[in-house]
């Protein structure tokens, strides 16, 4: 069985500083794979690198056992790589509805139609309405996106990549910012995503990463330090001086 | 071809001193500012109508180009511009647009449309035998004093602690201001001097460039070459920059006089498209 | 549920239907050429500006591409259909169509040139190619007619059937026939998937990427379109006026084009025709003072406008005109869908 995304010797250099050293990562079809690491560990080069946004210096990259390197970041958006992003990237002045209506529909190969108004294909619409009442924001289709209180928008950040029907969907720091009490609703949402979906968690929250994930890849100075199961990392001492002792100076 | 070297050079350098104050403000402080040859024409409206009216010596009127434009430019900057620093694009394109506009109108109905000219000391008009090419003086002398004061502006950003005040708040407005650096004032103060030397090259380019209400519509696209070519490496890629235009359009101009200018558009849009960021940048960029 | 997939169809495209007051619009412009039938040449001077400006808002109010070079394409289409009817293809439907493309050539093939960059290397790009351009019409006087402008255009009636007349009738008709025509494409082209995904790209060109939409695609596609569109409107100032000169790759045309449009609502489909008109009202009543220095009086109109705030002098304007056609119902401006 092939793996759902992987890296091969991945490297990227800025200028002397080496953001991404070498990984090669392994991650299963439907695994729930957090990638971990304190500030400055490359994590977010290594997103910008597997999404398209950056081009590696050297190395490899395969989704679903084809090679995907070389093309761009819609493209591998088309081929099932989807991801959100740390910091809200929705679209300010468009309703949450618009916003979905138009992943569906480039999703379905509709995204450049010219000749008919935008709301009247009932099936992106009702795929829209579906997706947003599963993500909580059933109450909300017609607001524009930046009248949405924060946690609301993050509801819809995750949404928006979910309506891309991702194969593997890339999560930056889901839970970042959101109030305790909101904090339930995308962790419920996060557990309730498709099992057949891999997942790929970015994540600084440990409490979060040990919940959810089934595997662990530690991430320093832009290389790997180590992988494994959950148990094998809360375990290891490297990982404690590394990352979770400079955790606990925070 | 001596001859042409030497104008191209004199050129460039007075292209130079005309825009690098907008390098700050445009290139580094990201404010599009299309209003920048208003300031030059201060100057050089300032100039004529001392040294002609006035009678006062061209040299005493340099300084006093310079610090009309200048606290033109502060009081601009105090009552307008610092206003449009935080606005969109399109706002600071329109804004800036309009001024132009306004000068150019103003200037006609107040002083008229004919070209002004400076009464230079004969001193400086003799042209001499030199290498073989005939250099006029007044070139020489421009040359002389633009390379001086880019020494001094260079110095005065690398090793003064205006100098590195005004970095750090173009880097980083909010940190900047976290460290205690005054940026507004530093902006202002920057915006001043860069009006002023704009002011300076009005004053020195009237006489080369020639000097009517139109000035700042026609030697707009110049200032603004300059500044996107030059980059925001900082002021040497600006002067490099100028040089490079002051060269290219005078021998452009009189080599192939026929597309002369259509060679200078040509080779800015093949820059930018080459190198979005200017030809010089800071290294290391992501 | 099927019941509120219908509403929130509804909710959809409830902004984007014909409305009265629209339709009160187009047939207030038909009685203007009866009540004035002496101002019918400034009307269509009025239409083809208007146009102009409409097609400037396809790239700046729905792709936020800000152009200090749309007058390339403007000149472009009046070249085009300038020189057809000086060599004898004097047909105008012929001239529009020839000037369209020959305009979206030159768009598309510029237009790969703005997809890198920010908005000051755009600015450049846009006005570097319009002053090539005029360079260009002014070394080749003997084709162009450089600033005498290009003598002996003879332009056929319209469809064959309606001559242009001496007090700009046809003109209008023709002008505003083709203003009309162009602007349901137009309305067709913004409120369709692909104009929502303009709005996205311009909201947040990143995550548009992220959600699969290729920007390059996307701007190259409307760029040439907003071409096409100047280009016809050039078109139709060289065939009703029967005259073109440098002055229509000029840069004063795309400055004042840019405040045609800010002055009645950028990202607006009336927005480039309400300006054109306020603008051509504005331009005689002030050039009736100071013929010479109107250009004043635009640059202190632009300074205004941008202290004051353009986009909440339109908001307010646009909420007033809601009100008055929807009388009682309260609009939020935000859900009049632009920025």
């Amino acid at each position: 069985m092939t793996a759902a995304l992987t890296t091969h010797d991945l490297v990227k250099n800025f200028g002397g500083l080496v953001a991404t050293d070498h990984v090669s990562l392994s991650i299963a079809k439907g695994a729930r794979h957090a990638l971990i690491g304190p500030n400055g560990a490359g994590k977010t080069t290594l997103i910008n690198l597997l999404t398209g946004v950056l081009q590696p210096t050297s190395g490899r990259i395969q989704l679903m056992g084809e090679d995907v390197t070389a093309i761009s970041q819609h493209s591998r958006v088309k081929r099932g790589l989807v991801r959100t992003f740390q910091i809200n990237q929705i679209f300010a002045d468009l309703t949450p509805l618009q916003s979905l209506g138009l992943a569906i529909s480039e999703r379905h190969g509709h995204g450049s139609d010219w000749w008919r108004v935008a709301g009247t294909d009932q099936g992106v619409v009702a795929e829209a309405v579906e997706t947003l009442t599963q993500f909580g924001l059933g109450d909300v289709l017609h607001i524009p996106t930046h009248h949405l209180p924060y946690g609301k928008q993050r509801l819809l950040e995750i949404a928006l990549a979910f309506a891309c029907k991702p194969q593997v969907l890339l999560l930056d720091e889901p839970a970042a910012g959101v109030p305790e009490e909101e904090r339930h609703d995308i962790i419920r949402i996060l557990k309730s995503l498709p099992a057949d979906v891999t997942i790929v968690l970015i994540e600084h929250d440990m409490e979060l990463v040990f919940s959810y994930a089934d595997r662990i890849t530690v991430l320093v100075n832009g290389g790997i330090l180590t992988e494994g199961s959950v148990d094998e990392i809360a375990k290891d001492q490297r990982v404690r001086t590394v990352y979770l002792g400079e955790d606990a100076h925070d | 071809m001596v001859t042409i070297l030497f104008d191209g050079i004199a050129y460039g350098m007075l292209l130079f001193v005309l825009a690098c104050g907008l390098t700050v403000t445009m290139g580094l402080m990201n404010f599009i500012n299309l209003s920048h040859g208003a300031f030059a024409l201060a100057g050089g409206y300032v100039t004529a109508a001392l040294t002609q009216k006035a009678g006062l010596p061209f040299l005493l009127c340099l300084p006093l180009a310079f610090l009309f434009s200048a606290v033109l430019g502060m009081l601009a900057e105090k009552l307008l511009y610092r206003r449009l620093y935080q606005r969109s694009h399109l706002d600071q394109v329109l804004f800036t647009i309009g001024i132009v506009f306004m000068t150019v109108a103003a200037v006609d109905y107040l002083i008229g449309s004919q070209q002004q000219s400076i009464h230079l000391p004969a001193w400086l008009r003799v042209r001499l035998d030199l290498l073989g090419g005939s250099i006029g003086v007044y070139r020489l002398f421009i040359i002389v004093l633009c390379g001086i004061l880019a020494l001094a502006i260079q110095w005065l950003l690398s090793h003064t602690r205006f100098g590195s005040q005004l970095r750090a708040s173009v880097d980083d407005p909010r940190v900047a201001r976290g460290l205690g650096i005054p940026v507004n004032q530093v902006f202002a103060v920057t915006f001043a001097l860069g009006c002023g030397l704009a002011g300076l090259g009005g004053a020195l380019g009237a006489d080369l460039l020639g000097m009517d209400p139109t000035f700042p519509i026609k030697f707009m696209i110049y200032f603004l070459i300059v500044v996107t070519v030059g980059g925001t490496s900082g002021i040497m890629g600006t002067f490099f920059a100028a040089l490079l235009l002051g060269i290219a359009d005078v021998a452009g101009k009189y080599y192939v006089p026929q597309i002369g200018a259509f060679v200078i558009y040509a080779l800015m849009v093949a820059v930018l498209i080459l190198r979005p960021q200017g030809l010089f940048t800071r290294g290391g960029s992501r | 549920m099927t019941h509120s997939v219908e509403n929130a169809m509804a909710m959809m495209t409830r902004t984007t239907r014909w409305s009265h007051w629209e339709t009160l619009f187009w047939l207030a412009s038909l009685a203007l050429l009866p009540l004035f039938p002496n101002k019918a040449l400034l009307f269509s001077q009025i239409a083809i500006m208007g146009l102009f400006a409409l097609s400037l808002d396809l790239i700046l109010g729905y792709a936020g591409i800000v152009s200090l070079g749309h007058a390339a394409f403007f000149g472009v289409g009046a070249y085009v259909a300038g020189l057809m009817a000086k060599h004898g293809w004097g047909d105008p439907t012929l001239g529009l169509l020839a000037a369209a493309s020959g305009a979206a050539l030159i768009g598309f093939v510029t237009s790969f040139l703005l997809l890198r960059g920010s908005d000051l290397t755009r600015l450049m790009v846009t006005l570097g190619i319009a002053l090539m351009l005029f360079e260009a019409a002014n070394r080749f006087a003997s084709i162009t007619g450089g600033a005498d402008g290009l003598q002996g255009m003879m332009v056929k009636p319209v469809l064959g059937l309606f001559s242009f007349d001496l007090f700009g009738k046809t003109a209008y008709l023709y002008s505003l026939t083709i203003l009309f025509l162009l602007l349901i494409l137009a309305r067709r082209i913004v409120y369709s998937p692909f104009g929502l995904s303009l709005r996205a790209v311009k909201a947040n060109s990143l995550r548009a990427g992220a959600i699969g939409i290729s920007s390059a695609t996307r701007l190259v596609a409307i760029y040439t379109i907003s071409a096409a569109y100047a280009g016809v409107a050039g078109a139709l100032s060289a065939q009703t006026t029967q005259l073109v000169s440098l002055d229509v790759l000029d840069f004063h045309r795309s400055a004042d084009v840019m405040l045609v449009l800010v002055i009645g609502g950028v990202g607006w489909l009336y927005g480039g025709i309400i300006g054109a008109i306020i603008f051509s009202l504005m331009q005689d009543w002030l050039a009736g003072i100071t013929p010479q220095y109107w250009e004043f009086w635009i640059g202190l109109v632009l300074v205004v406008l941008v202290l004051v705030g353009h986009g909440r002098l339109q908001s307010y304007a646009r909420m007033l005109i809601h009100a008055i056609t929807h009388k009682g119902r309260v609009a939020h401006p935000d859900q009049r869908g632009t920025s």
